[in-house]
Parts: C-alpha cells; structure tokens; sequence
C-alpha cells in the first residue's frame, strides 16, 4: 500500500477518509486535522493559558504535544485517581512525558483533596457504576483546578470514538439535557467555569493511537480495571461493528449531530447554574454532582457503621 | 511467527506467511481497532507477516469514563 501523498510505503490506512499515509505525511495529516478542528470551532486562541487534562493514555497525551507543537502555552493537569498500580504507572508516565519535553505539569492526588476520597473508595460506597462516579470528580477537579489557577481554556482529549460513543448512550435514552451539553468547545455558563475544548473530536482513537506511537510517546496500554464492564465500552463494540461495515459511520454520526441535531437540544436546555451549597462551585441544584456524591458516600458508609436498631 | 496482544498480556505463535488483515480476522480483531507493530514500523492489513516474524498487536480502545 502506497502514501496517498507522496508515493512512499504507508504505514496507516484510514479507512474513513479512504487513504493511507507514510509516517510523515501522517503526522502532518494529524497536526492539520487537530488545527481544522480547533480553528473551526474557535476553541483556542494563541496566547490563552490552557490546562490540559492528561491521564497517562494516548489521547491526552496525544493532544498535549500536538498543542505544544502549535505552539499553545499549555499546562498538564494530572488527576491521581487512587487506583493502586494503574495510577502510580499512568502518573509516572506523564511525569516522564512532562519532564522529557519540560511542560509545567499539576499532580492533583484526589486522596489528599478536600473529602480524601479516591474513586475506588467512592465507587465501592456509592450504587453509581465506576466509571459515572470517576467522571463525576473528574469533572469537579478540572473545573477546581482549571478556576483555581487562572486558566482560560480546559482541554480533553476526547476522541471521535469516545464522542460517538456518549452520542449512542445519550441518544439511546433520549437524555436531552446530555445532547444539548454535547459539543467540542463548551462556552463558560458561570464566572467559575472555563472554556472547555475538545480538539481530538473528530480524530479516531486509531489515529491518536497511531499519532501517538509514530511520534514515540510512552503511553499506558492497559486498561483502567475499572472499565471492565463498562456501558461506554458496548457502545465501541456496536460502534466498530458498524464501521467496519461502512467505514465513516462514526464521523458522519457525530458530525452530523452537531451540524442538524444538537443546536434544537441546546436550545430548549438553557439552564444557569447556581453556586453550590458545599463547595461554592457552579451547580444545577442546591449542591453540585460531586458534592451529592460525596454526601452519598457519606451518608451510606454512616449507615453502615452504625449499629442495627434493636 | 509469535504475536504478542496488548494490553491482554498473551503471546500465541500462528503459522505464517500470512497478510495483516487474514491474521487480524484469525484473531477476531476488527480492523481499526488495534495497531500491528513489527519493529518500530506499523503493518496495514495489506502487509505480509513472514513465518519467523514477531509483531505487537495493540488495541487502541481506551474508555468507560462517563
């Protein structure tokens, strides 16, 4: 198989986009897509201070040095989840890839902030599924930091599959307010709020991967164990099933939501958060999802510490 | 040829010469989702692994965040 470029030997074959590149002409593909899709959502201007979220995996760090190369001032925000080995391995690789390129990283270890609960901990005390209630204080914690720290912009390195995957979930229960929240760039709604990007949304996981390991990015490979399971993971399969028979499925699902659907969703769902209870960021109620969760957690561990009514 | 799968942490030997493609429907792997690595060269399915060749297929799945 030849670059569809320039003649050489190819390395990738993408068959959504009914090409294949050598390694150069890849990496030139991929840095251009990333700066399209940045520049026709307007998520970044040069200059702005943006926090970029990395988790040790392809994508993030995947983004943080496309970023880097465009010549964005980026910071890492790594979030220490408290999953025993697996975090320790994922905080040491972004450690190695902020330390080898220089980039200013932030360690925020979950277990020393404010209710000194790790998802694990959370997720055993609570009847939500792993991966709601890590997304859940994920969430807070970018926001917090991202607040805290002076930030313009939260970047994520959320990918094509991962989009098209929340689009099947959110599609498969009619869940409104998720659709009218769906969309690569998330304007602040609340002076504690910073933009939110996603300038992988329309690059597949197979292309950052490919970015990834052509560009020699130590990445972790393995799973989160906590995925095992997960909702999000059936919704790949059905998703790469699809593909396979009619490459391009995946691109036209999202691209298309965002172009006819998603505008009629966002304009039915305005709804201006408040400031929480708790924590004193932005919520939809009188606390916020993570302080709700935590006040779950609490209020079953107490449950189940004290003694049995006689 | 010796295939090591990741991140499942298992190698299987299989019988070669055989293209990317037929060793990842052998496999039951979907195209798109893993990448093949000999060396420090990726492999598209229209590459001819040899008998005594060793590659890396790696998934690119990732997720169950919410």
């Amino acid at each position: 198989m030849k670059c569809k470029r320039c003649g050489e030997r190819a390395e990738v074959q993408l068959r959504a986009h009914n090409t294949a590149f050598c390694r150069t002409c890849y990496l030139f593909y991929f840095r251009r897509q990333v700066e399209r899709a940045i520049a026709a959502q307007h998520m970044l201007v040069l200059g702005e201070r943006i926090l970029v979220a990395v988790s040790g995996g392809k994508d993030s760090l995947a983004l943080w040095d496309v970023l880097v190369d465009l010549g964005y001032d980026t910071t890492g925000l790594y979030l220490g989840l408290g999953i025993g080995q697996y975090s320790d391995a994922s905080q040491e690789k972004v450690e190695r890839f902020a330390a080898g390129r220089a980039l200013p990283l932030r360690v925020v270890k979950l277990e020393a902030e404010g209710p000194g609960l790790g998802v694990p901990a959370v997720a055993a005390a609570s009847r939500r599924a792993p991966c709601a209630a890590c997304g859940t204080m994920k969430r807070h914690y970018f926001d917090a930091a991202a607040f805290t720290g002076g930030f313009d912009v939260l970047a994520t390195g959320h990918n094509l599959d991962d989009e098209a995957a929340r689009l099947l979930g959110n599609v498969l229960r009619w869940q409104k307010d998720h659709l009218a929240r769906q969309r690569p760039v998330l304007p602040p709604t609340h002076p504690k709020f910073v933009r939110k990007v996603k300038p992988l949304y329309l690059t597949s996981e197979y292309e950052t991967a490919v970015y990834a390991f052509m560009r020699g990015i130590d990445y972790i490979v393995d799973e989160c164990p906590n995925a095992a399971g997960a909702t999000q993971l059936l919704y790949k399969a059905a998703l790469d099933r699809l593909e396979v028979e009619s490459p391009g499925t995946k691109l036209a699902f999202v691209k298309e939501f965002l172009r006819t659907a998603q505008p009629a969703f966002a304009a039915v769902e305005q709804r201006e958060p408040q400031e929480c209870a708790g924590c004193g960021m932005p919520a939809y109620g009188a606390l916020c999802s993570f302080c709700s969760l935590v006040r779950e957690v609490e209020t079953r561990r107490a449950r189940t510490a004290s003694p049995l009514p006689a | 040829m010796r295939v090591h799968l990741r991140p499942q942490h298992r190698t299987v030997e299989m019988r070669g010469p055989r293209r990317v493609g037929a060793l990842l429907t052998d496999l039951g792997i979907l195209p798109g989702t893993a990448m093949v690595i000999r060396g420090d060269l990726l492999l598209t399915d229209a590459d001819v692994v040899e008998e005594g060749d060793e590659v890396e297929i790696r998934a690119v799945i990732s997720g169950g965040a919410a």
